[in-house]
């Protein structure tokens, strides 16, 4: 990123690290949120270490003049509080040659695998400075030195530290800004900086939101009303956004002693008339296996959130991985047509689960959505997002007093109007056991085969459409991905644009049923396909194969966790590839 | 609502049971709809809600609104029920298979929960569905051809771990008694929070030795305390054939539920603003 020093940068990427207790997310949060107030976009990753308290913790935070959904892959700044099992974490924040990683020379010598790649070091006193200063903090030194450098104002920060702070008293406020200046002040002494271009002011205000919360404002827009909760990194925060939020319009959350009671909250609520959703993770999602079959078969709608992390079994918890396509497609036991659908980005978090609600409202079937930790635990400056018409709708049974209620009815496009508890006439017993139209318990061919042509029917002739996915571009180049990859493959396409080299990007939000038509025409023409995922095995490459050919010169780039697949190594993959 | 409108038979649906003929559930059915009846809510304002195993197919049986789901996890159907529809009477049965082995986890939490619900479990020691097989409320040296001269283990004592678990109600009633099994019912009904009910239920099939509790089985010669410890004393120094209600708890029912009224999102939407 060899940018001539102190040009205005479209996008500006920094560090903040520290021991846990340092406070180092709290200041990339105050500088993300100002960074937010002047107009600019941005994201923002923790990186926190497996110690659940006092280990290393790092706020890693990209801005930019343009929407902005992944990180770069090397960083112009990084400021270290201290150094303390940084070991650990450093290979997650390399600095960019012509950074600058800014130590405190006190907290020890500054990491030969940073030094080496040819960054500039300079010394700031940290924790001296925030001593001089009655209150004063070093994160908060951190955020002028970082303020300064980017040239974030004074302004927009105090309103951020302000609103942080007011509570605490104006004497803590007043520390904030001495400490904010007293960084300002020294990074104007360093012999380069890395200022982002100023945007137009706008009247509309950014909103920031995590892909764990847009999860669960989705839901609510979409309509849900109870959800029921079993803690899992790194779903927790949707259930926690969601607990206090559902309260707040009338709804409720319930805390369960497991998965496999969350998941039958869930199927109880809904069967009780009202939209309902849950988090987890792979493990839990693992664990509630056995009930969306049962969801599936007596056709209760669901919406089961998976923000994926790196397995199999416990994994890391803490980072991501694209690895619970197989077991959310696949997984269920008999044919269980069902469902899946993924975020394209965080702020897509929002839409594509309103979506979900919406669909398993009217399919009266489980939805599982596919996001993962890069998305979920990823914070974002971005517009507010639009509304959509989603709202989840059931087909009702409205009772009819002189007929006999069929649940299961055979019907044109498959969806049978569901009696709600309290509904006179509508009496029927929702079974996971083969059943007639009726409700009532079978084991005949007949009644096994038209209700599961039932079942599949109303999924096959549903309408999702364009909703399916994204294409973006043009080119005989195709870069096919889905779900959280979109960001890190959407950015590569920018980068190889600029080279000159036209790629299309096409990614998939519609997991399955798979959108085979759609894709078909979305890749007529391509010559070279690369498939991209965040996967050990190519599970969305085979996924994609049992449902469509793709031309011979297709590739793949898939890799397990933690380390995000980048767009710089996207990008090379196609320069690489052209070259040839 | 009047409460002398219906009639046992209002809430008996036309299925006919799978169970043999003189399966002890077919009393437990019975004992049900009388309740339920006397009881006097309309059969669409009541769910009954199972899980897997003979006893859990009465669901079908009834007039009510059913839910058959999976084996052992009723009790938390049920709760996402109860919890998003408050208004609605919630029923819940299961057998000692279904809700002490697979669905154990559960039973210890919704007695913590305690949801306004009642829980039925007819206890039959035995897997019957499944052909005969050792439960955790089966003896210790019950032949089976699973578990060969008996599991060696020491029967689960279902009464006393609700009352540990802090369900709000709890009753031990024999299937035959048709007359105190439904008073009984009745009264957990009734009863705020989570009420528990374990009936004996015989599985003349795998266990024709149960035909020999309608003599054995005895009425409780004490009346029900609100005294935990001393409930769970008397339960676990009586001989397992003490019937009526042991324990009458005042424990405040789980507040939070689902309202019909669905409030404003737009506080919530502002809240991302900066
Ligand atoms: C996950 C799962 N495991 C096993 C079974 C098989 N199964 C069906 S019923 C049952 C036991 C039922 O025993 P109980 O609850 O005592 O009911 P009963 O038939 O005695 O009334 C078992 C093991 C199943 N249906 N599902
Ligand atoms: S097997 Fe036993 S429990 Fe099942 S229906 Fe027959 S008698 Fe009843
Ligand atoms: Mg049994």
């Amino acid at each position: 990123m060899m940018a001539p020093l102190n040009a205005p940068l479209e996008s500006v990427s920094f560090a903040i690290v520290g021991t846990g207790g340092a406070g180092a997310i709290t200041a990339g949060s105050i500088l993300q949120e100002a960074a937010g107030k002047v107009g600019w976009y941005g994201v923002l990753v923790r990186s926190v270490g497996p110690q659940i308290r006092g280990g290393e913790a790092a706020a890693l935070v990209r801005l930019s003049t343009t929407p902005a959904e992944c990180m770069t892959k090397d960083f112009d700044i990084l400021v270290a509080i201290d150094w303390k099992n940084a070991d650990r974490f450093i290979g997650d924040m390399p600095v960019a040659s012509g950074g600058l990683v800014i130590a405190d020379p006190n907290a020890g010598p500054v990491p030969g695998a940073i030094t080496d790649a040819g960054t500039s070091v300079e010394n700031c006193e940290l924790n001296a400075r925030a001593k001089d200063i009655p209150g004063g903090r070093e994160n908060m030194i951190a955020v002028g030195l970082v303020a300064g450098l980017i040239g974030l104002s004074i302004e927009s920060l105090m309103q951020v530290v302000t609103a942080k702070l007011a509570k605490k008293g104006e004497a803590v406020v007043e520390a904030g800004r001495k400490c904010i200046e007293a960084g300002m002040a020294q990074a104007a002494g360093y012999g380069q900086s890395y200022p982002l271009k100023p945007v137009p002011e706008s009247s509309d205000k950014r909103w920031l939101i995590t892909g764990n919360e847009a999860v669960g404002l989705g839901a609510l827009r979409g309509g849900v009303r109870f959800a029921a909760a079993y803690p899992i990194t790194p779903a927790t925060e949707v259930l926690e956004y969601l607990a206090p939020a559902l309260a707040s319009i009338g709804g409720a959350l319930v805390q369960a002693e497991d998965e496999l009671s969350s998941i039958n909250m869930i199927i109880g609520a809904s069967y009780g008339g009202r939209a309902s959703i849950t988090a987890t993770s792979g493990p839990g999602l693992a664990l509630m296996m056995e009930s969306l079959g049962l969801a599936a078969a007596a056709e209760v709608p669901i919406v089961v959130v998976d923000v994926m992390r790196c397995g199999p079994s416990t994994g890391i918890a803490t980072k991501s991985e694209q690895s619970d396509l197989n077991i959310a497609v696949y997984g269920f036991h008999g044919d269980a047509p069902h469902v899946v659908v993924a975020p394209l980005s965080v702020a897509d978090c929002l839409f594509t689960t309103q979506w979900a609600v919406h669909m398993a409202e009217a399919l009266q079937t489980p939805v599982v959505v596919l996001s993962d930790q890069s998305l979920g635990q990823a914070r974002v400056l971005i517009e507010r997002p639009a509304n959509v018409a989603f709202i989840g709708q059931r087909k009702i049974w409205q009772g009819q007093a002189d007929q006999s209620y069929d649940r299961y009815a055979l019907t044109a496009d498959g969806v049978s109007p569901m009696a709600i508890p309290g509904t006179t006439g509508g009496q029927y017993t929702a079974d996971g056991l083969t059943h007639t139209v009726r409700g009532t318990p079978s084991s005949k061919k007949s009644d096994q085969k038209e209700q599961m042509d039932k079942r599949r029917d109303k999924i096959d002739q549903f309408a999702f459409g364009d909703h399916w996915g994204a294409v973006e571009g043009t080119g005989n180049t195709v870069i096919l991905t889905w779900g959280s990859m979109t960001g890190p493959a959407r950015e590569a396409v920018r980068m190889l644009a600029r080279e000159g080299r036209g790629v299309k990007l096409v990614s998939l939000r519609q997991i399955s049923p798979f959108p085979v038509a759609a894709l078909g025409k979305a890749l007529a023409g391509a010559s070279r396909v690369l498939v991209v995922e965040q996967t050990h095995s190519g599970q969305f490459y085979r996924h994609i194969r049992a449902h469509m050919d793709l031309p011979p010169d297709t590739r793949q780039f898939n890799r397990e966790g933690p380390y995000l697949i980048g767009p710089d190594e996207i990008a090379t993959q196609i320069r690489d590839w052209s070259s040839l | 609502m009047n409460a002398r409108k219906f009639k046992a038979g209002d809430y008996k649906s036309d299925i006919n049971p799978i169970w043999c003929p003189g399966c002890g559930d077919f009393h437990v059915l019975m004992s049900i709809t009388k309740a339920l009846a006397e009881l006097g809510r309309r059969p669409e304002d009541i769910a009954v809600v199972s899980g897997i195993g003979c006893s859990s197919r009465i669901p079908a049986y009834t007039n009510c609104y059913g839910f058959h789901g999976v084996h052992g996890r009723s009790l938390a159907l049920a709760a996402g029920l109860k919890v998003s529809r408050p208004d609605l009477t919630v029923m819940v049965m299961s057998g000692d298979g279904d809700g002490f082995s697979i669905g154990g986890n559960h039973f210890l939490h919704a007695c913590r929960r305690n949801v306004d619900m009642t829980y039925v479990v007819m206890d039959n020691r035995v897997y019957g569905m499944t052909k005969g097989q050792p439960s955790p409320t089966t003896e210790s040296d019950w032949d089976s051809a699973l578990s060969p001269g008996g599991t060696g283990l020491r029967a689960f004592h279902p009464l006393v771990i609700a009352l540990a678990s802090g369900a709000n109600f709890v009753a031990r009633e024999f299937s035959g008694n048709i007359k105190a099994t439904t008073k009984t019912l009745v009264e957990a009904v009734n009863h705020p929070g989570f009420s528990f009910v374990e009936i004996l239920s015989p599985c003349v099939t795998f266990r024709p030795d149960e035909k020999e509790w309608k003599n054995t089985v005895h009425t409780a010669q004490v009346e029900a305390t609100d005294d935990p410890a001393r409930a769970a004393r008397r339960i676990m120094t009586d001989d397992g054939m003490n019937t009526g209600i042991l324990y009458r708890g005042r424990r405040k029912p789980y507040k939070a539920h689902v309202s019909d009224e669905v409030g404003d999102i737009a506080p919530l939407e502002a809240a991302f603003e900066i």
